[in-house]
């Protein structure tokens, strides 16, 4: 019986994440490499001007932010329990996490709703978006109860969620920090390697290809056909 | 002096008669496609009218083109900072709502409907969704609607006009109106190129046209924002942004542009200028009224000696420095100044100009004979049915003098060949037309063959494109051999 589990625990948490991290990058490399057009934002904007603006501008700042505290909490966990040390600060992370949360959670409805009730955005969406957004649904909201539910998240996560997931990094997997957590908890990391797998096949991509040249080229963009040496 | 070249057009606004086969060719090669159903990459505008997609011209309401800030010039749109906030959501984009919903009919219904009392009818469905629409806006659907309230009187040139002159615009049996094709500008100073987050808008060293990276497009739209002419489009299918491409696969191998080669009225004239790359920031920072003058300045003489040796240096091929000198686009720019850039205070810095139409002859009638000529020879400019202050704000950034200039020459022409031809205009006066209007007899007689005379190979000067110095060509192709095509040759599927 026990062993069972155990063989569940082991494929979530030891073997999953490396199927998803492989899956990404080769994929990835490769659709860029010979299908590049495909790289877009596929932005919906056009067909639908207005409830664009309250879905989408929520949706990506809440995100940016939610991801950016998974980040700091993953490379600097002893900065932030050692920041945590006072109840005050702690109270302040905490709090302003949920609110970009919330935000997060609120965007995608919004982005969702707006998707099905204009018949011009529903023609343009395909099968992966659809999967995708059950799958950022289920990040989403299984993120949201951890944070209402579990509560010190900042903290715990540093504790534990950062040194499984170096473990996983540095290719020795130790599954004994995620085995006791609550159930939220495991759907929220199952269902984000699940992301990670999916997210070369969707128009995801469009993270990996954001425009940062563009805030230090020149304004205007010159290409030559002549060899440089023809043109003198 | 860093001289290069650029393959620029004159639309002869007095030949156009408005029959749209540029938009039809252009349409037939490039714009059948799904989700470029809506794109018009050339469209004919009806002027007054509020154009395509509805009030282009509004820069208050699309935020399009540059605007001068002390002492450098920004974007209306967007700048470096904006850019980053607004990526998510452009807030000064034109949704379809601003163009049309493409339709086609349901004619499969014709043949199918069930037997009834009644005839079926073929109903309008949308090109997008397939669903049953209401038709409310189409292509040039405000075509002819010269004098119309909710069209005509919209037109955002309309602005500084006195209530005497708008009314004499739209007075019953004497309103006018002419017409605007458009195409892109491929300007020197591009707005959709200084915006593209992704750095994927680019301007063909060579020969100045303006073209989307397809590859490295990404959709985030704010090209389709900052043109002020509103010729990119977003291709909603496979989002990517479009735009016109001057037919570079036509003009690569000699032949003139679809919409050109079909231009019924053989409005349109093409050819090379080469122009002072290092100049175009300090004229884009010019004043209004200076805008003009600055723009010209920029076109360099391509008999000049110093001008030649200068674009040698920069390896422009002695065939398009021969090609130049021969450009009816030059002639009619830099040479005659008849041909003036469409809303310059854009500041784009358009290479495609326009002749501004003359209205139709207000006569003065005596009893029973119609007299055309008073002591001032030009007072049909001055007391034309179209304003001069309107053309004035289409094509002089809102100053009149530059646009007065070119009318008094073509009238001046015009009445020089009457006098030569028909001979009921007396050479004197004529003469004392073209003194007035700062024209010789032989200009007026080049300025009257190139308009009225004119051959293809007049209207069209086609610079040699020097495929062999490309760089592909210097790659050895034998490398690739067995293992690729040529160029881009995969289907443009839509991303997941």
């Amino acid at each position: 019986m026990a062993s069972a589990q155990s063989y569940l625990d082991q494929l979530f948490f030891g073997v999953l994440p490396y199927l998803a991290l492989i899956i990404f990058f080769l994929v990835t490399i490769q659709r860029y490499r010979s299908q590049a057009f495909t790289y877009s934002s596929l932005s919906s904007q056009f067909l639908e001007n207005q409830r664009h603006f309250w879905g989408l501008v929520p949706l990506h700042y809440g995100i940016l932010v939610v991801v950016m505290g998974h980040v700091v909490a993953f490379m600097f966990p002893r900065q932030l329990l050692a920041w945590n040390g006072h109840p005050i600060r702690l109270y302040i992370l905490e709090i302003s996490a949920l609110i970009f949360g919330l935000l997060t959670l609120l965007g995608l409805l919004s982005t969702l709703v707006r998707r099905f009730a204009f018949s011009k955005v529903r023609t343009v969406t395909s099968l992966a978006d659809i999967l995708l957004y059950v799958l950022l649904l289920v990040q989403v909201i299984s993120g949201v109860y951890v944070a209402v539910m579990h509560s010190w998240g900042s903290s715990w996560f540093a504790a534990s969620a950062s040194p499984y997931l170096w473990s996983i990094i540095t290719l020795d997997p130790d599954i004994s920090y995620v085995i006791a957590m609550p159930f939220a908890v495991k759907l929220h990391i199952v269902n984000a390697c699940l992301v990670i797998g999916f997210f070369p096949f969707t128009r995801l991509v469009h993270i990996l290809v954001i425009p940062n040249p563009y805030l230090w080229r020149r304004p205007q963009v010159v290409r030559w056909n002549k060899a440089p040496g023809l043109r003198r | 002096m860093d001289v290069r070249s650029q393959i620029a057009m004159v639309f002869h606004l007095d030949k156009c008669l408005g029959c749209h086969t540029c938009s039809i060719a252009c349409k037939n090669i490039w714009t059948d496609r799904k989700g470029t159903d809506y794109m018009w990459w050339n469209n004919v505008e009806t002027k007054p009218g509020t154009g395509f997609p509805t009030k282009w011209e509004d820069q208050d309401k699309y935020k399009g083109g540059w605007v001068k800030k002390d002492d450098s010039i920004n974007l209306k749109s967007t700048d470096k900072k904006r850019i980053v906030l607004n990526i998510f959501h452009n807030p000064h984009m034109p949704s379809m709502d601003d163009y049309y919903e493409p339709w086609t009919y349901d004619y499969q219904n014709l043949f199918n409907a069930k037997e009834g009392p009644d005839q079926p009818t073929a109903l309008p469905i949308s090109k997008i969704t397939g669903e049953q629409i209401d038709i409310e806006s189409g292509p040039n659907w405000d075509d002819d609607l010269g004098g119309s309230p909710i069209y005509a009187k919209n037109d955002p040139n309309l602005e500084g006009l006195t209530e005497q002159q708008k009314q004499q615009l739209f007075a019953i049996e004497r309103l006018v109106f002419f017409y605007f094709p458009r195409i892109c500008n491929h300007c020197l100073n591009p707005a959709c190129v200084a915006s593209c987050p992704s750095g994927a808008i680019y301007k063909r060293g060579e020969d100045g046209i303006v073209l989307v990276d397809q590859k490295k497009c990404r959709a985030w739209r704010s090209c389709v924002s900052a043109c002020p002419y509103k010729k990119t489009y977003f291709n909603w299918h496979t989002g990517k942004s479009e735009k016109c491409i001057l037919c570079f696969p036509r003009v690569e191998t000699g032949q003139a542009p679809a919409c050109f080669h079909s231009c019924v009225g053989r409005i349109r004239y093409l050819g090379v200028l080469l122009y002072d790359a290092d100049r175009i920031e300090e004229v884009a920072n010019l004043p209004d009224e200076e805008l003009i003058e600055g723009h010209r300045s920029l076109v360099l003489d391509p008999h000049d000696p110093e001008v030649i040796a200068a674009a040698q240096r920069n390896g422009v091929h002695d065939s398009v420095i021969e090609s130049a000198q021969n450009s009816p686009t030059y002639k009619f720019v830099k040479e005659w100044r008849i041909a003036l850039p469409p809303h310059i205070e854009y500041r784009t810095m358009p290479m495609l100009y326009y002749v501004p139409p003359m209205s139709p002859v207000m006569a003065t009638q005596e009893g029973k004979t119609i007299n055309h000529v008073s002591d001032n020879l030009f007072h049909d400019i001055d007391e034309a049915r179209v304003p001069v202050k309107f053309l004035a704000n289409l094509f002089g950034a809102g100053h009149e003098a530059k646009v007065v200039y070119a009318l008094r020459k073509s009238k001046a022409v015009r009445w020089y060949r009457r006098a030569v031809t028909v001979g009921d205009v007396s050479m004197e006066d004529a003469k004392k037309m073209l003194g007035a209007a700062d024209c010789t007899v032989e200009e007026a007689e080049e300025i009257y063959k190139l308009t009225s005379l004119c051959t293809v190979e007049d209207r069209y000067v086609i610079p040699p494109a020097h495929r062999e110095e490309a760089i592909e060509m210097i790659e050895d192709p034998h490398c690739h051999r067995q293992s690729v095509g040529f160029g881009f040759v995969s289907g443009p599927r839509r991303g997941a």
